[in-house]
């Protein structure tokens, strides 16, 4: 489906005097320019989209209202429709005509890939936060990339190693029948393996699906105690919903591989509650993350994802860097993000790794039962803390090219 | 008992599925082919019109205290007076012109409904609750049987062989048979066509607002749920053959089942075997199962 691409434009910022600032950023063409390339209106849209806009836009206000730069800021944004080429040529246009120095969000791993590349051969930055596959920081990696709020390694290896803990200890997926699902599927078996438990089988679904009862019922039959959706988005929400008019939850349990707080809102605490699952960024954990998502839900009237929270934190980040390197030219910009640690409302002590993964905590949650929830996004117990370098690939391990071994 | 290493269980379980979606099928597709077969128009509206059929129910739901009951009667009679607005002000134009122009038009209006509901309700959409009379379900032994999808297979039935029955075996249907063959002759005996055709559109629009009512409570309401269905159904009713009212039901029942068939040997297969079924019919038999050819 054709839908308009849009394009807004938004100023933020006012320079501040260059005479009152000791050394003054030299910065190309006069202003840093953020684009956020992202998926307006179809699928994932919820999940990053227009919040992933907004997002990025107070972290230029915050960025500017605090640190006072001596350069202009502005964020441009459009619509990639989660296509590969739609993006990749948007970049390149963002490039070379509209003078753009990063883009920011990019949701479907395979416009991430695109964008990365075009990004790397014309020596500006990606700061990847809605897409999750693990080769953005691993094969394909790149040293102009940095892959912020989580991915397919980080959620499942929390929740299937929780899950197996508290006596999960066998396992039938539900799968999408692509490369992210049998990905997923994948690196959550491993890890269900390691930790004791073993994997009765799978079902692959045609990916998009509506009904999802027959590979219930599957899963249902093979008797597990566990059944692990490795899909996202509308899939997984119907799958929930179907699972609990079957009878199967809560007999047997459904642990969800890629969940966002979207997901959970839009299902409701009745047909989630008791599921676990792992998310980078919770609101409602501190002081800090409900003074923040206070603020994004009066501009948005929901409350921020992970990826969204993500944009801002990373789109702050490279704000800072900037400033701290006296230049917008990346390779100085990489390196400035890299050797200063991220300490934000999202993270505490984050590291931007060699290969472009920022490692920082991840959380395991628990969907509140609806008994248990208080106020408005109420929903979910925080069971436990996963320490970043557990979370996340170990550089041992990695791929990348860049990283020495 | 096992047929070809499937236990006859999971087999009987994977059936019944089969045939709920079927219904869901074969009452969609027969609202198509009521209105191919008098409007000569195809209706590419229906899944938008089907996915605005689940959001009133949700949206009568939670903003006017209406429960699902009311729902399945009013919201089927709200959407379908929409579907005769549409047909009164733009559809009427293009009964002259080639089936190309009603399509393209239809499409459109699909995409412009679809995007005002992503607009307003975002693409996550909205949790519709199963009605509290029809929760829970049935041990059959073999399978869990939700009370809810037995009430969908149930109604649905009846709805489908209540509107073949008008349309095949009373007087008011004799009009319409007549209006599809020959409008001119039937005008000059004194009938309003023109009334006619607007109330069929309007039947035919309701029937989607009712599967939409139908799937609220076991699909996820949101924005794109008709986009989804929409292509299946057009297949359904190219299998049956365009405008055929009893070839669109037993297509659409036929084929939920071989598609639940097809979910227990290769699950992967699942949504293309439909197609498949429709390439060899087209292949065989243009006009399609139960179709005349024109």
């Amino acid at each position: 489906m054709k839908r308009k691409i849009l394009v807004s434009t938004v100023a933020a910022a006012v320079a501040m005097a260059p005479a009152l600032s000791p050394a003054a950023t030299t910065v190309s063409d006069g202003i840093v320019k953020l684009g956020v390339l992202t998926d307006m209106s179809g699928t994932y849209s919820d999940l990053s989209g227009p919040g992933a806009l907004e997002a990025t836009k107070m972290a230029v206000e915050d960025f500017v209202a605090k640190e006072k730069p001596d350069f202009k800021i502005e964020v441009i944004s459009a619509d990639h429709q989660n296509k590969a080429d739609i993006s990749a040529n948007k970049a390149r246009e963002w490039f070379d005509t509209a003078k753009v120095d990063a883009i920011v969000d990019l949701v479907t791993t395979s416009t991430a890939l695109a964008v990365m590349k075009v990004a790397n051969e014309k020596n500006r930055i990606s700061l990847v936060n809605g897409a999750g596959s693990t080769p953005i920081t691993n094969e394909q990696c790149n040293d102009t990339t940095v892959h912020w709020a989580y991915d397919t390694y980080a959620l499942p290896v929390g929740t299937a190693r929780a899950v197996v803990k508290q006596g999960g200890k066998s396992w039938y997926f539900i799968t999408a029948d692509y490369a992210f699902g049998h990905s997923l599927e994948k690196n959550t078996s491993d890890v269900v393996i390691k930790s004791g438990g073993k994997v009765l089988g799978s079902v692959r679904h045609p990916f998009p699906g509506s009904d999802f009862s027959s590979f219930l019922l599957s899963a249902q039959a093979s008797g597990a105690q566990v059944i692990g959706l490795a899909n996202a988005g509308a899939d997984t929400i119907n799958s929930i919903k179907q699972a609990k008019e079957f009878g199967i939850t809560p007999k047997q349990s459904l642990a969800g591989l890629l969940m966002f707080i979207s997901d959970v809102h839009s299902l409701g605490l009745d047909a989630t509650q008791g599921m676990y699952l792992t998310t980078g960024f919770y609101w409602d954990r501190n002081e800090e993350t409900r003074a923040w998502s206070k603020r994004y839900f009066e501009r948005m009237k929901r409350m921020p994802t992970m990826a969204q929270a993500g944009d801002y934190s990373a789109t702050y980040h490279y704000l800072k860097a900037i400033k701290a390197a006296g230049t917008d030219e990346a390779k100085a910009v990489m390196a400035k993000m890299r050797e200063m640690p991220v300490n934000d409302f999202f993270a505490k002590n984050g590291k931007v790794r060699v290969d472009g993964r920022m490692v920082h905590d991840m959380y395991l949650a628990q969907v509140k039962k609806p008994s248990e929830s208080k106020y408005p996004w109420d929903y979910y117990h925080i069971r436990e803390v996963i320490p970043g370098d557990e979370a996340y690939i170990p550089l041992a391990e990695s791929k990348c090219p860049l990283v020495k071994k | 008992m096992d047929i070809f290493g499937i236990p006859i269980q999971a087999l009987m379980g994977q059936l019944l599925i089969g045939l709920i979606n079927g219904s869901f099928y074969a009452i969609l597709s027969l609202g198509l082919a009521i209105i191919f077969g008098l409007l000569n128009i195809i209706n590419f509206a229906h899944g938008a019109l089907y996915m605005m059929g689940a959001f009133c129910a949700w949206i009568g739901l939670t903003w006017l205290g209406l429960n699902y009951w009311v729902a399945l009667v009013a919201v089927p009679v709200v959407v379908g007076a929409f579907g005769m607005l549409i047909e009164r002000t733009m559809l009427k134009h293009l009964y002259q012109l080639d089936h190309l122009y009603g399509l393209l038009l239809t499409f459109g209006l699909a995409l412009i409904i679809e995007g005002l509901f992503r607009y307003r309700f975002g693409i996550s959409g909205e949790s519709y609750p199963v009605p509290e009379l029809l929760s829970g379900g049935f041990n059959l032994g073999f399978m869990f049987l939700p009370k809810y999808r037995a009430w969908v297979v149930a109604v649905s039935l009846v709805v489908c062989f209540g509107s073949w029955f008008i349309i095949e075996r009373t007087k008011l249907g004799s009009y319409l048979r007549a209006g599809t063959e020959n409008p001119q002759l039937l005008q000059a005996f004194g009938i309003n066509v023109p009334l006619m055709i607007t109330l069929t559109y309007g039947f035919g629009v309701a029937l989607a607002a009712f599967a939409g009512v139908l799937a609220a409570p076991v699909l996820q309401v949101n924005p794109v749920m008709g986009s989804n269905l929409i292509i299946v159904v057009f297949a359904v009713v190219v299998i049956g053959g365009m405008g055929s009212i009893m070839g669109s039901i037993v297509t659409g029942l036929g084929l939920g089942l071989i598609e639940g068939l097809t979910r227990v040997f290769y699950p992967e297969a699942s949504a293309v075997v439909i197609f498949v079924i429709m390439g060899i019919v087209l292949l065989l038999r243009p006009a399609g199962l139960f179709g005349r050819e024109r």
